[in-house]
């Protein structure tokens, strides 16, 4: 959904956004453009019977992944639900491994055990990918307990979507981090529907799902998420508040996916006009309209974006050779990573029976 | 020297170990901190410790145990306190999709060295909600590790174990061992640790086996010694302590010898332990049985409040001796 504003500021002119290079900027679209290609590739082939599970595709989305994750740091850290793609795209997986995670591959990032909605990189700071609607929060929560446990200057990033703001481990994890402090931002990716319901049809809110962060006295925003720029400017200050005062922040970012809840969604087109889907493709798609700006900017030409379109085209259509050409995982694979001390091969593994089969 | 300690005692001494021995152990829940716990378990940890190691969370159970999950992938050792088992089912969410599968689902790249702990039992008039004994039913989940000790050197040396542990370990308690004594070593003699996966001849007997954990442990002693002095039946005890790692060997060992066994186990006979157990033992010491495996769980019913009867829903040791001389 987008928002009604009809002054819109140019976030453009934010330091924030002042501050990144001409490489940086491209950089950045890249990645949208990067996710995009990727999710396209992916579709293609769970439609081709390649892809098991469920596909929650981001597809429209892409610049509020890319926006915020651009401003973390060392240690800033990010989880999320099972929309998970572009998370993971922008805190720098590849799409080898993210390719054969969807097609359950050994060489998938969770070697093929966790699929589509489980995708992670600790490496990266990128913690899930997790399926049960707002499960994540509380871990998110204590993603970011535990970086001011332990003395570090930085923040959670914590995505739901605006169904997730029904639950109620959402709400005990806004109470705990308003009462301890914690520096967590908890960002709510507004795509308007919570699967087939609208958000009028699920939630009670008076101007805004971000608002209810009143109740827990925790500082709120909401953000237009077809713009880059306005994404990064305002979460900025929502991370900096969160690194610097250990105090939480909701916010909420409007935008829009272009599929189904999943692709398993078969009624997205009944929910939704065509005439709603239609205006967001032209008129707020987030690449689109970054892309539109930095051409404006002189920072873009029409031939470099084309070219980064190819090159994403490209590097997808690579992932999913890798994918197909990767072995699957063993019978023996199914019972590694359950413990850490009998993956781990400890003294504590060789006590007692760990498994129980026939 | 061991000391005679409460079952309490011990476990709050073997908390206080980990504390100093670890910074990055933090204990969290309810009431845990400034109230000095609900069963007293943490008295007097806040004092000594302080705000940042020992935290009161509000009434939110999947709120602070999904923080402490999240906290632990970072390298934090949450050891949580749930004030009753029986509210794990506010948190199961937590308890299971997250704590049992993060590790599985992200390929082994996070892990989730939590330890959640409580009481889990019946017996003390509070009616079904607040009387849940869940160790069979979090044991069934891959990727969670579950113990139950009797005894104030057990709990001591579990609790010890279990938050040294890179993987989740649920310890049930009883709110009715916390106050029994029994010798606990000195801390003076050396870290006492007693690994997970081990179980413990509580006595030795030739007849048949007695196979409990939890306060079942003690209602099996007290059989025993009826057995032993009505019947001449010659009993041993076998305290399994931790459910999962299970001690296969010992329970095999045990039944090869007596040749019957009962099972004791106060959860529901649904499933659980004893199911388990006995799966095991026809399947691995099936010629060495001169009679079917009996059990005696809870009466298959949610927990009563009656205090006249709530006694007779669980085992105890009329119930056991009984169940036994249907053997002999």
């Amino acid at each position: 959904m987008t928002s009604a504003s009809s002054t819109k500021l140019d976030f453009a002119n934010s330091p924030i956004n002042q501050a990144l290079t001409t490489e940086r900027k491209i950089e950045l679209f890249s990645q949208m453009v990067r996710i995009r290609r990727f999710e396209q590739a992916g579709l293609k082939y769970y439609q081709a019977g390649k892809i098991g599970g469920f596909l929650h595709l981001y597809i429209g989305q892409e610049a509020v992944a890319v926006g915020t994750i651009s401003l973390g740091g060392a240690d800033d850290h990010f989880i999320t639900a099972y929309r998970d793609h572009g998370h993971a795209l922008a805190v720098g997986m590849g799409m080898n491994e993210c390719m054969a995670e969807m097609y359950g591959k050994q060489t998938g990032c969770s070697k093929g055990k966790g699929g589509s909605m489980h995708f992670f990189a600790p490496d990266k700071n990128f913690w899930g990918g997790h399926g049960i609607v707002a499960g994540q929060t509380p871990l998110g929560l204590g993603l970011a307990y535990g970086l001011k446990y332990l003395g570090k200057e930085g923040c959670c990033l914590c995505y739901l979507g605006d169904g997730a703001v029904n639950q109620g481990a959402f709400h005990e994890s806004l109470n705990i981090a308003a009462l301890f402090g914690i520096p967590v931002v908890y960002v709510i990716e507004n795509n308007g529907y919570s699967m087939g319901t609208s958000q009028k049809r699920s939630s009670a809110y008076s101007g805004c799902l971000a608002q209810r962060a009143e109740a827990y006295a925790i500082e709120w925003d909401v953000i237009d998420g077809s713009d880059i720029y306005e994404v990064r400017a305002k979460t900025h200050i929502a991370m900096e508040r969160a690194r610097k005062q250990h105090q939480p922040t909701v916010l909420e970012i409007d935008t829009y996916r272009y599929y189904g809840h999943s692709i398993a969604d078969a009624n997205h087109k009944k929910y939704r006009t065509p005439e709603e889907i239609e205006n967001y493709k032209q008129n707020h798609d987030p690449i689109a309209v970054f892309r539109r700006r930095l051409i404006e900017e002189g920072v873009l030409t029409e031939e470099t974006a084309t070219a980064i379109n190819k090159a994403a085209a490209d590097e997808a259509a690579a992932s999913v050779k890798f994918a197909e050409e990767s072995p699957a995982p063993t019978i023996a694979d199914i019972s590694t990573d359950v413990y850490w001390e009998t993956d781990h091969d400890t003294s504590a593994s060789k006590i007692g029976r760990h498994f129980f089969n026939d | 020297m061991s000391r005679i300690l409460t079952y309490r005692e011990a476990l709050r001494e073997g908390l206080d170990e980990e504390l100093a021995r670890d910074p990055n152990v933090v204990l969290m829940g309810e009431e845990v901190a400034q109230y000095n716990g609900a069963y007293k378990v943490t008295e007097g940890l806040w004092k000594k410790w302080g705000d940042k190691r020992v935290v009161d969370t509000p009434i939110s159970e999947a709120g602070f145990i999904g923080m402490g999950i999240g906290a632990s992938m970072l390298g934090v050792r949450p050891v949580m306190e749930l004030m009753f088992w029986s509210f794990h089912s506010v948190a199961f969410d937590q308890l299971v999709s997250n704590a049992a599968c993060v590790r599985y689902m992200s390929g082994g790249l996070c892990n989730c060295p939590i330890v959640v702990r409580g009481p889990a039992n019946g017996g003390t008039g509070v009616g079904a909600t607040h009387s849940h004994i869940p160790e069979g039913l979090f044991a069934a989940f891959p990727g969670l590790k579950v113990c139950a000790p009797a005894t104030p050197a057990d709990v001591k040396g579990l609790i010890k174990a279990a938050i040294r542990d890179n993987d989740p370990v649920y310890v049930m308690e009883n709110t009715l061992l916390y106050g029994t004594t029994g010798e606990v070593p000195d801390p003076a003699e050396g870290d006492f640790v007693i690994p997970l996966g081990v179980a413990d001849i509580k006595l030795e007997g030739s007849d048949v086996s007695l196979i409990a954990h939890g306060r079942s442990v003690i209602h099996a002693l007290a059989a025993a010694e009826i057995l032993q002095t009505e019947h001449g039946i010659n009993a041993e005890v076998l305290d399994l302590r931790s459910i999962r790692p299970l001690d296969q060997d010992a329970i095999l060992k045990s039944v090869m010898k007596t040749n019957r066994v009962v099972l004791v186990d106060e959860s529901k006979p649904f499933g659980g332990v004893s199911a388990m157990v006995a799966m095991l033992i026809q399947e691995h010491a099936f010629d060495y049985l001169d009679a079917p495996i009996k059990r005696v769980c809870s009466i298959d019913a949610p927990a009563i409040y009656s205090p006249h009867i709530e006694h007779e829903q669980l085992p105890n040791p009329r119930r056991i001796v009984d169940k036994v001389l249907t053997l002999v």
